[in-house]
């Protein structure tokens, strides 16, 4: 199997999340398992079907296990690699070899997480690095402010830019019924907000929230038979060079520099082609530095790239459609439900947000603290 | 612990004995010159050869963040050391400093162990 054999070879068939923002007296599996049963009615199969289950959580520590015993299933292939929020891009590049190797022929990638009612705060099963525990890291917000603070000193990146990157999010949110954070939200607002650890504040932090999300993918032969309109897997690149921010090479550039190219050779398109772009932003140093990183504009420009509104509602370039992981869900891990806009904006779903002639759609997930970078890439029947 | 002693652990625990004595330590690959922190067993290029040599103890900021809550706040640190190795550190005497500025390690002993931190170095000293 080579790379370009891959393009276009599985297509989602079924997608759907439940438990959005706020779900009181519901398990993480318990929502995991509603968005399972939604995606596959939305599919057109039965729960019966599924023979390959793909999924990572932050409760789990061997999640493919408790799901398959939670739905009664049988699969013959499962995976659960978890690099955390960048799984589920990494999950639609190993169904899709796993459904062209013959391995599976109705694959389920899903993701669960009641974090907001149990705790109210990021669960993680993230274990303390040695080296940097004596300094009393406050992970994940300390390593992002260590890369924004980098950012800063080295392109002129301003606290300004970060608030952009916050009120596009809330715009698109205001657009978007199933956001968590809706509402007016000005620049003086954000700009005033706690500082929790220098250069960023409170508003410059993902929500936490309660949600689940599934996702049924199957060979691409095989959706021509099922009712809903398929979402094509296009392509899928992933890079990976530490664990620790003490350990990234270079504070300013993420792994997203090689795995947004790999992606995009896959899927044969170039970043012009791009109709919405879907990153994961656990904080809004992240939608800067994969803009740059995905090359839609250059090393050290996102900053002013942002300016103006340029990735609001109206803007020149659709990102974070769905409200994201800032104003939208961020139930912990959070890159399905860059997949499941991704889809709607595809399929046409959209309501209010919806992006007209969406035929391309890139989503970008980030895992630990900036440290595994996975891009996928979907498209519709007409943009194969 | 003597040195025969500590050249007989990991390499974090001969990094964590090193500094209990007193010594902040780094590995160094004999055949190829590569600094290596924090302690492993390999440098990048696979070299095994590591031996331990006191750090010149100088560098710059290379990132800083102060993380405030409402017990108090403390700045965190990557420290770029002159041999070229990153760190994470605190300077525990101010609030925060210029990225770039050079500064100088000192071992200090919390209750919780000792740990390396840094001071920043007079721009006339420097």
């Amino acid at each position: 199997m080579s790379m370009d054999t891959m393009r276009g070879k599985s297509a989602i068939v079924g997608m759907a999340t439940a438990g959005v923002g706020e779900a009181p007296g519901f398990s993480a599996m318990e929502l995991l398992g509603q968005a399972t049963v939604k995606a596959v009615n939305d599919a057109g199969v039965k729960l019966s079907d599924i023979d390959g289950v793909f999924a990572a959580t932050s409760s789990h520590a061997f999640p493919t296990m408790s799901v398959v015993e939670y739905l009664g299933l049988k699969p013959r292939f499962f995976d659960g690699t978890n690099v955390g929020g960048s799984s589920f891009e990494l999950h639609l590049l190993q169904a899709t070899m796993a459904l062209e190797a013959g391995l599976c022929e109705v694959a389920l990638i899903c993701y669960g997480s009641n974090q907001r009612t149990a705790g109210g705060r990021l669960v993680s099963m993230s274990e303390p690095q040695w080296h940097e525990t004596p300094y009393k890291p406050r992970h994940p917000i300390t390593a992002y402010a260590l890369a924004t603070s980098r950012h800063m000193a080295q392109y002129g990146t301003r606290r300004e830019d970060l608030a952009d990157v916050a009120l596009a999010a809330r715009g698109w949110a205001n657009l978007n019924p199933e956001a968590f954070a809706r509402g007016p939200l000005t620049k003086d607002e954000v700009m005033s907000a706690r500082m929790i650890s220098d250069p960023l504040s409170k508003s410059d932090c993902c929500l936490v929230t309660d949600g689940a999300a599934a996702c049924i993918l199957v060979r691409a032969d095989k959706a021509k038979d099922l009712p809903g309109k398929p979402v094509y897997f296009m392509g899928a690149g992933a890079a990976n060079y530490h664990r620790s921010i003490v350990a990234m090479p270079d504070l300013t550039t993420t792994a997203a520099a090689e795995s947004g190219p790999r992606a995009m050779e896959m899927a044969g398109v170039s970043q012009k082609d791009i109709d919405v772009v879907m990153v994961y932003d656990a904080f809004t140093i992240n939608t800067i530095l994969f803009l740059e990183d995905l090359g839609f504009c250059p090393k050290g420009e996102g900053g002013r790239f942002v300016q103006d509104g340029r990735i609001a509602p109206g803007g020149e370039l659709a990102v974070n459609t769905n409200g994201g992981g800032l104003s939208c869900v961020h139930p912990g891990m959070y890159g399905l439900f860059l997949i499941a806009e991704a889809v709607a904006q595809i399929r046409g779903d959209a309501g209010d947000r919806q992006q007209a002639d969406c035929n391309i759609a890139l989503c970008h997930g980030n895992g630990g603290t900036l440290s595994s970078q996975c891009t996928a890439i979907l498209c519709s029947e007409a943009a194969l | 612990m003597t040195m025969e002693e500590i050249s007989k652990l990991g390499p974090q625990a001969a990094y964590e004995a090193h500094l209990a004595e007193g010594r902040f330590m780094i590995q160094r690959a004999a055949s190829t010159g590569e600094y290596v922190f924090w302690p492993k067993v390999t440098s990048p290029s696979g070299a095994t050869d590591l031996e331990w040599v006191a750090a010149k103890g100088t560098g710059h900021i290379h990132a800083i963040t102060v993380n405030r809550a409402r017990a108090g706040s403390w700045n965190v640190a990557l420290v770029e050391l002159d041999e070229g190795v990153r760190m994470m550190s605190t300077l525990p005497d101010v609030e925060t400093a210029e990225i770039g500025a050079p500064v100088r390690a000192r071992i200090e002993t919390t209750e919780e162990g000792p740990r390396v931190v840094f001071d920043l170095i007079a721009e006339d000293a420097a």
